[in-house]
């Protein structure tokens, strides 16, 4: 297990994604999984920089963990900011009109498409949001 | 992320290389809105294009808004990775890859 702590702000997302590689490398993933864990994770944590304490700043924690016999990377983001649970977001829907077509919920829903599992809780004033994707 | 720009007459290709995400995607599509003056074939050039985040994706999508006004935008040498990206959000429909 490892973890990042550090501030929830769109500045630090070329830090999240080095610490993502890092884990993704030493994990041994392949290409393809090791770009949709990017994506996931790039979504996830840019959602937390706009909206979790907006207009203040606070941190973020993500704890990743790669269970080797089972095959499985978990990155957990931790944060304190407003309780917010993207699962209950509208998919958006794919078959309006290209020019009709405004782009809200899209990084959730890629997010959930490419992971194999998203689960999220509220625990002790804590927004909890757990990925895993099998390796 | 590095993008090139060829202009030929009314045509422009936009090669990008590295990754579209949260940090590159205002950059590109300011080069973008910065161009399209009298422009009526855009295309983008995805071959050494790493990576693409939903904010690269809102970016081609509103690229494909004011082309669809004033002429046509292709998207060529599409990777697997970017590819599948496509199809998960159903751009594949919107876009026109070639």
């Amino acid at each position: 297990m490892k973890k990042l702590e550090i501030e929830a702000d769109v500045n630090q997302l070329n830090d999240v994604m080095a610490f993502i590689e890092e884990t993704l490398d030493e994990a041994g993933a392949a290409p393809k999984t090791a770009m949709q864990v990017n994506l996931a994770v790039e979504e996830i944590f840019v959602n937390i920089a706009h909206y979790a304490y907006a207009p203040g700043k606070g941190n973020a924690a993500i704890l990743v963990d790669v269970d080797k016999e089972a095959g499985e990377l978990s990155v957990q983001f931790r944060d304190t900011g407003v309780p917010y649970n993207p699962l209950e977001k509208e998919d958006p829907d794919l078959t309006i009109p290209v020019a009709e077509r405004q782009i809200g919920g899209l990084g959730i829903f890629m997010t959930k498409k490419v992971m194999d599992d998203v689960i999220y809780e509220h625990k002790d004033g804590q927004n909890i949001l757990t990925l895993k994707k099998k390796l | 992320m590095t993008i090139n720009k060829d202009v030929n007459g009314k045509a422009l290709t936009i090669s990008l290389e590295g990754r579209l995400d949260t940090t590159t995607a205002p950059g590109l599509e300011e080069e973008i809105n910065g161009s399209l003056e009298n422009i009526e074939e855009l295309t983008f050039d995805f071959a050494k294009l790493e990576y693409i985040s939903s904010a690269g994706l809102r970016v081609l999508l509103s690229a494909q808004k004011k082309m669809n006004k004033q002429g046509k935008m292709v998207v060529k040498n599409v990777s697997e990775e970017v590819s599948e990206i496509f199809e998960v959000t159903g751009f594949s429909d919107i876009l026109t890859i070639e």
